[in-house]
């Protein structure tokens, strides 16, 4: 990797006093950026590591709603998340490996918006809430394509509110190399209604699936998905993969999820 | 009983000691006093004119200390090819210079361009950003059959076009073969392609040179499975250097699967720094550099046929293979399509006429060399798949097509060649379909499809040549070293022997093994007989580990030597006794006179060879120390049968190995638990190569899987419980162990049972496809059962 200076800041909003210095990069657990530092992908001249910001981490309940600190690992969200929303500590039971699980966090993973990420699904299925520094964002407005969202330069992602579905399941199917998903559904199951997100499929990355929410709010039986399908020409085709084969796994992988729930 | 010692026991393996608490000595650990480190400046073009390489700027970098480039290394040699194949019309295969640093062109992307020696790694890298390079592209040349098309770009402008060469083997058959075919009741025809895979040995390569101006000698710490023929090469036909002024140390290896056998740029680059820079040089490979310059593996495309009567007797069998070589001769790669692979193409049948046709291709790839089975892996995937087809096509069943052709006589003389010492097929096959209950098979298939899964069944055999191999015969078949192996006893006053080898060891065990048969013979208790190996300047020159061939080569060199041990002990032993030589007898480490209570122990029969104090001086030298070199007769034959059970999901296309069956016959077994451990790591590798590994070009010769993102090597998740049984012993007849080699059949057995298995499942959910190629994934799986090509 290149040089770089390196600030670690105590509170938010050192956080975001440093991240104001010319060419400045958020680091939270680093499973994206500590590789692409060493292959000299890219070259911030500060790094701002948010790991030793207290007020970024933890898992609780308030108003109905599961919010999770920005700074807050897989791992601990996998542990502490379960007694209230099984369906997203489950996802993130699954991320990666153990090394990844204790240094990964969600706020991480979220400004990233790697299309091909756990974390977008979960967020978007759930309808969460973004909260930054300065605002909050509906995930709705937050997903703007592949590792593109609406945080501005500098922002950071301070915490992420679930409202909690009745019922909600992750379905995945890994890509057999790197193990993120090649396709993964997350289906949660509200009382106003069904979401469905799809993550790994879209060039455009994480993404809802209307046709197959509607259906789902209607009749939430994996029979509802019949005859449903997703065009695969929007959809990334590579090595593991052609658009129209992600397309029937993202078919394959919400009704198993669904079927997992019924 | 198992034994507790000596052959036949499972000794537990001394060296783990060290390599699990992690007090290994690995190359990467070597850190000389004053060493300056290397980065390479490497293409990311796959072909193209280098028109300029301007490095002032980035000479004046911090911490540089010199800049190499190709012009640096015009005066010296290039990497040699240690096999010359001769084409079927019996010229010589087309060689093309091979630079330590790309001069003129770059042929690959990977290919170093400039190399720049830095005080640290960090500040050569810098450098190495601020060397400009500018390269006119060229078309790349990627596929082979366009490769040898009329007009094709040529990857070596001085060669007559990109063809390496066109073998026929044996040429006089060919007439004969298609005249069979013609006469066949029936013809099975199948193309397919042998997937290429990367090796991923856990440690990458590294090299360290060092020279010492004083006394003007070298020495390269190397990753390397044979440091004597990186001495012989890289002294004799890069550097210059005579091999008593360079020593070669491969301390120890984090494997090896046959990448790290070949002389590679890198430790030809730190050898050559460290004297023009008058330090130690180092280099360690990055993965993703690994990716782009270790050797790759397999590559071939391949259109076999058989012919069978109407008794479904196999007739003959005639292949046409295209193989790739990437863009250089890597230092064996000639001799794997052909000698490693044309040779096996009998299998385990009694096919009296067989004609082998390949086209060894240039391309602007990888250089393409021998990977865990070479060329043996090759012949059984497609002759085992074509078999399986076959059976398919007649409608009989496939374990019983094989057992019919089988070859139940030994010793037998292929038509390709080579002659089988012995093996019993059948004993294999009995074996493999009682352990794996084919009986229960119809039951383990219907549970499967309650859930929505499909079950498959596959099968294979395999037979491959080992312990490589007698030195006359593969001079004349081009090989440009001989393939003995050597060993040096060196006896100790108080009795202890320290074995010195050419063998290698980078991960097979040999510490642990090889002092079990020494004990045997002597009697004495395994710890008292430590191994030495991987250093030039302390073993007898010797050709290395690769090709099954440690134990069955290398360990019958120790053998000999250990006669001689032996009978010269008996000697001095005679002379204590006082009794004649011939009635000594030598057993539970102690000498006796036949007949008598008169006894002497091995200590003091070795003490008195350095303290000959009453000893034989007239007659015998006082010390204890044998050498002795062991030539093969003939390559052994392991063989086996193997089978694999499949539970296939139709909706994703998603494979899971459920069961997998490996009945093999190494002959005589020295340690039952390092040979099992030997097949799973290989099988591990052929259900690799068969479901997940693959090395993809795009047309413009960019390596698409050059990190673990994209290559996927199998993990313990993706494998199943193995059921390896290996109690069928046919002893090989011509070395003095009876050994056959264990370290390749896991890799070359698997891939077509898995294979067949897969199309097995897809049969029986209505899907009559008569091939897939590897790997298998989960996407090719789905859109061949699709309709999706």
């Amino acid at each position: 990797m290149y040089n770089f200076d390196i600030e670690r800041p105590g509170t938010v909003a050192d956080a975001v006093s440093a991240l104001g210095r010319e060419e400045a990069q958020p680091l939270s657990g680093g499973q994206t950026l500590i590789p692409t530092l060493k292959a000299r992908l890219a070259a911030p001249s500060v790094l701002v590591s948010l790991s030793g910001i207290e007020e970024l981490k933890g898992v609780r309940m308030e108003g109905g709603k599961l919010c999770i600190g920005g700074g807050t690992t897989h791992g601990r969200v996998a542990r502490e998340a379960e007694a209230h929303y099984p369906g997203l500590a489950s996802l993130a039971a699954r991320i990666g490996d153990p090394a990844v699980r204790n240094r990964g966090t969600i706020g991480g993973s979220l400004a990233n918006n790697d299309p091909s990420a756990c974390y977008p699904a979960g967020a978007l299925g759930s309808g969460a809430t973004i909260l930054t520094n300065s605002r909050e964002i509906a995930a709705d407005d937050y997903f703007q394509g592949m590792f593109s969202t609406a945080l501005e330069e500098g922002e950071i992602v301070t915490e992420v509110r679930f409202p909690v579905p009745s019922a909600a399941r992750y379905e995945k199917f890994i890509q057999p190399a790197s193990r993120f998903p090649l396709v993964a559904a997350f289906v949660a199951r509200f009382e106003d209604g069904v979401r469905v997100a799809i993550t790994g499929a879209s060039n455009n990355g994480v993404f809802r699936w209307p046709e197959a929410e509607v259906a789902l709010s209607s009749s939430f039986t994996a029979d509802a998905l019949e005859g449903l399908t997703l065009s695969g020409d929007e959809m990334i085709s590579d090595l593991h993969g052609s658009g129209q084969y992600r397309a029937h796994l993202c078919g394959v992988m919400t009704k198993r999820a669904v079927a997992s729930l019924v | 009983m198992p034994k507790d010692g000596g052959i036949g026991a499972s000794s537990k393996r001394r060296e783990d000691i060290r390599f699990l608490t992690g007090v290994g000595n690995y190359t990467d650990d070597i850190n000389l006093r004053g060493q300056a480190h290397v980065f390479f400046l490497r293409s990311d073009v796959a072909h193209g004119t280098l028109s300029n390489v301007d490095t002032s700027a980035a000479e004046s970098m911090p911490g540089v200390v010199k800049i190499f480039t190709g012009a640096d290394f015009e005066a010296i040699g290039g990497i040699p090819c240690g096999w010359q194949i001769t084409d079927r019309h019996g010229q010589p295969m087309q060689e093309p210079k091979h630079p330590v640093l790309a001069h003129g062109k770059v042929r690959h992307v990977g290919e170093p361009i400039a190399a720049v020696v830095a005080e640290t790694l960090a500040q050569a890298r810098d450098a190495a950003e601020a060397i400009v390079v500018d390269i006119d592209d060229l078309p790349a040349v990627v596929n082979m059959k366009d490769a040898v098309k009329e007009g094709a770009t040529k990857v070596h402008d001085d060669l007559t076009s990109n063809l390496c060469y066109d073998w026929g083997f044996v040429e006089e058959n060919k007439d004969a073969v298609n005249k069979a075919f013609e006469e066949a009741a029936h013809v099975t025809t199948l193309e397919l392609v042998n997937n290429r895979l990367v090796a991923n040995p856990m440690e990458p390569r590294v090299a360290v040179g060092d020279y010492a101006r004083g006394t003007g000698d070298h020495t390269l710490y190397t990753t390397s499975q044979n440091p004597h023929v990186i001495r012989l090469l890289m002294g004799a036909f890069v550097l210059g250097i005579p091999e008593h002024k360079l020593r070669v140390v491969a301390p120890d290896v984090g494997g090896g699967f046959g990448t790290k056998i070949f002389h590679y740029q890198e430790e030809a680059f730190c050898t050559f720094a460290a004297k023009a820079c008058n330090r130690p040089v180092k280099w360690t490979s990055s993965r993703t550099e690994a990716f782009m310059s270790d050797a790759h593996g397999r590559d071939h495309v391949t259109k076999i046929e058989l012919a069978l009567d109407a008794q479904n007797n196999f007739m003959a069998i005639r292949t046409d293979t295209y193989a790739n070589m990437g863009a250089y001769l890597s230092t064996f790669a000639p001799s794997v399509p052909t000698w490693l692979h044309g040779t096996l193409m009998a299998g385990n049948y009694k096919t009296p006429l067989i004609y082998v046709n390949v086209k060894a291709v240039f391309t602007n790839t990888v250089p393409v060399d021998a990977y865990r089975g070479a060329g043996r892996p090759e012949a059984t995937y497609q002759l085992e798949r074509l078999v399986d087809k076959a059976a398919h096509e007649l409608k009989i069943d496939p374990i019983a097509l094989r057992r019919q052709n089988f070859i139940t006589e030994f010793p037998y003389a292929t038509p390709v060649a080579v002659e089988y010492d012995t093996g019993d097929y059948i004993a294999t096959m009995d074996k493999l379909e009682e352990m794996a209950d084919h009986g229960g098979f119809a039951a383990r298939r219907a549970a499967s499809e309650a859930k929505g899964k499909l079950r498959g069944f596959g099968v294979n055999c395999y037979i491959e040549a080992c312990g490589i191999a007698p030195s006359n015969l593969v001079g004349q078949l081009g090989a440009r070293a001989g393939l003995y192996e050597s060993a040096t006893v060196r006896v100790n006053a108080t009795g202890g022997l320290v074995v010195m080898t050419g063998s290698h060891s980078h991960g097979q065990g040999h510490e642990t093994a090889f002092p079990q048969v020494i004990a045997d013979m002597i009697g004495i208790p395994e710890d008292m007989i430590e191994i030495v190996h991987g250093d030039t300047a302390n073993s007898p020159m010797g050709m290395g580990t690769y090709g099954s061939r440690s134990l069955a080569v290398g360990g019958s060199a120790m053998v000999r030597a250990t006669e001689k041990i032996i009978a010269k002990a008996k000697k001095i032993a005679s002379h204590l006794l006082e009794a004649s030589e011939g009635d000594i007898e030598l057993k539970d480490g102690a000498f006796s006179v036949a007949g008598t209570d008169k006894s002497v122990a091995w200590g003091d029969v070795t003490l008195a060879a350095y303290v000959p104090h009453n000893y034989p001086l007239e007659d015998l030298e006082p010390g204890l120390e044998e050498t002795a070199f062991y030539d093969p007769s003939n390559f052994t034959y392991p063989s086996g049968a193997y089978a694999c059970e499949v539970e296939l999901d139709p909706e994703t296309g998603h494979v899971a190995i459920e069961r997998f069956w490996a009945a093999d016959d190494f002959g005589n077994i020295v340690n039952p638990m390092i040979v099992t451990g030997q097949v799973h790591g290989g099988l591990a590798q052929g259900i690799g190569q068969a479901l997940m590994e693959n090395c993809a070009y795009d047309s413009d010769g960019q390596l698409l899987s050059a990190s673990y993102m994209d290559y996927a090597m199998p993990r313990a998740s993706d494998l199943p419980f193995y059921d390896v049984d290996h109690s069928c012993q046919t002893p090989c007849t011509h070395n003095p162990l009876g050994v056959k080699g264990c370290g390749e059949a896991g890799a070359i057995g698997s891939p077509p049972a898995v294979v067949n298995a897969v199309l097995d499942a897809m049969r029986s959910g209505g899907h009559d496809i008569a091939h897939i190629d590897m790997p298998v994934t989960p996407s090719r799986v789905w859109n061949a059962m699709n309709g999706q090509g």
